[in-house]
C-alpha cells in the first residue's frame, strides 16, 4: 500500500468566476467615474508649443476654454487664425458675452476663481491672441491659462 | 400549499454586459490633463493717460517683433541666454546704477528680517505678427528665470527647494520675496516688416 495518493485520473478543479463581475464593475466604476466626456468639437487646428515651467490646470469645472487657431477645414473657412467659443467661430467682440455666460453658469462664490485656457495654435500670429487678452482684461477675466505641452526644459534647447 | 422557490437569476453574463460598459468607457476615456503657463491679466486701466512711472533702470524691456528677432534692453538678444540675463537684471547689485534700485523688506516670518529686493520689472512687448510659438518660448524662460530664483530665496531660507515647500505661510513668504513681476505692455505695433 502506498503512502502517497496519486493525483492520476483527477481532474483539476475548475476556476470559480463568480467574483469576476465584481472586479470588473470595480474597473468599470472607475473608469466612468474618470471619464471625462468632451462637451465640444474642436473645428482648428490645436498643435501647441511646448514649455517646460507648466502649472496643472486643477478645477476643471473653473476652466473655460477658448480655442483659437487656423480652421481644420481650410477650404471651407480660409486659413486665416479663427477663434472658436463652444462649438461655434467667433469673432472677437463675442468674447465679453461668452465670458459673462461662463460666469454665469458657475456657483457665485466660485465666478472669481474663473480660469481661460487659451488653447492657441503654436503657428498663430499674436495679433489676434492680443485682442482675445483685451477682451478678456475688459471682462475681468483676469486669470488666464496658455496651455501648452510639457517638456523638459533641456528638450526645449534642441 | 408547497413554498415556491423563487427562481434564480442567473447572473453568467453579468460579467459580459460589464465588460460591454468597461470597454465603451476605456475607449471613450481621454486622460490628458491640461497643463499650461499660467499668467494673471493687468486689471483694466479706467484712465489711460494715467502712465505709472517706473524709473528706467528698473525696466528691462523685451521686444520680440514680427520676425520672432528678440530685442533685450536695446541690443538683439536671443532665446538662450534670456533666462539668464533675466535672471542677472532681477539679482541683486548694490549701488550699481546700470541694475535695478533695490528695497529693503522686513520679513515678520523670518523673525523681523530685513531681507533686500530689487524693484526690478520685466517688460514683454510683442509685434501682432509675433507667432504665439515664440512667445510663449521668451513667457516660459522669463518663468524658468523666477522659478529658479523662487528655488534660491527657498534654499536660502527654508533649505529646501521652492516645489518641495508644503507651508502655505512659507510659499507666501517666497512669493512675496520674489514676486513674478512681467508686464505686459498695451499692445501696440512695434514693427519689424510684414
Amino acid at each position: 500500500m502506498s503512502r502517497f495518493k496519486t493525483n492520476k485520473g483527477k481532474e483539476s478543479p475548475g476556476i470559480n468566476t463568480s467574483s469576476l463581475p465584481d472586479i470588473i464593475f470595480m474597473l468599470l466604476f472607475f473608469f466612468m467615474v474618470t471619464t471625462v466626456m468632451r462637451e465640444v468639437t474642436v473645428m482648428v487646428k490645436q498643435n501647441m508649443p511646448s514649455a517646460s515651467e507648466v502649472q496643472k490646470l486643477e478645477r476643471k469645472s473653473l476652466v473655460s476654454f477658448i480655442y483659437i487657431g487656423e480652421p481644420k477645414e481650410s477650404k471651407k473657412y480660409g486659413t486665416n487664425a479663427r477663434i472658436q467659443l463652444n462649438d461655434v467661430f467667433a469673432k472677437v467682440e463675442d468674447v465679453p458675452l461668452f465670458v459673462a455666460r461662463e460666469k454665469e453658469s458657475r456657483d457665485e462664490a466660485d465666478r472669481k476663481l474663473l480660469t481661460t485656457s487659451l488653447k492657441v495654435d503654436g503657428d498663430t500670429k499674436m495679433g489676434v491672441v492680443t485682442d482675445v487678452k483685451q477682451e478678456l482684461r475688459k471682462s475681468n477675466a483676469l486669470k488666464i491659462n496658455y496651455s501648452t505641452k510639457k517638456v523638459s526644459a533641456d528638450k526645449l534647447k534642441r | 400549499m408547497a413554498k415556491r422557490k423563487a427562481p434564480e437569476i442567473n447572473a453568467g453574463s453579468m460579467a459580459d454586459i460589464a465588460f460591454l460598459l468597461l470597454i465603451f468607457f476605456l475607449v471613450t476615456t481621454t486622460m490628458d490633463i491640461d497643463t499650461g503657463i499660467t499668467r494673471k491679466l493687468p486689471p483694466p486701466i479706467d484712465n489711460p493717460d494715467e502712465n505709472i512711472d517706473v524709473k528706467d533702470r528698473n525696466v528691462l524691456k523685451i521686444l520680440v517683433n514680427s520676425h520672432d528677432m528678440l530685442l533685450v534692453d536695446g541690443k538683439p538678444g536671443s532665446i538662450s541666454t534670456l533666462k539668464d540675463k533675466a535672471k542677472d537684471f532681477m539679482a541683486i547689485h548694490p549701488n550699481d546704477p546700470k541694475y535695478p534700485e533695490i528695497k529693503d523688506v522686513e520679513v515678520e516670518e523670518l523673525g523681523g528680517r530685513i531681507v533686500k529686493a530689487s524693484k526690478g520689472v520685466i517688460s514683454l512687448k510683442n509685434d501682432r505678427g509675433t507667432s504665439y510659438g515664440m512667445y510663449i518660448r521668451v513667457q516660459n524662460e522669463l518663468a524658468r528665470a523666477f522659478n529658479e530664483m523662487k528655488d534660491e530665496a527657498s534654499m536660502l531660507y527654508y533649505g529646501v527647494k521652492y516645489t518641495q515647500l508644503v507651508d502655505e505661510t512659507k510659499i507666501e513668504v517666497i512669493n512675496d520675496l520674489v514676486p513674478v513681476r512681467v508686464s505686459e505692455a498695451e499692445p501696440e505695433d512695434i514693427g519689424g516688416g510684414n
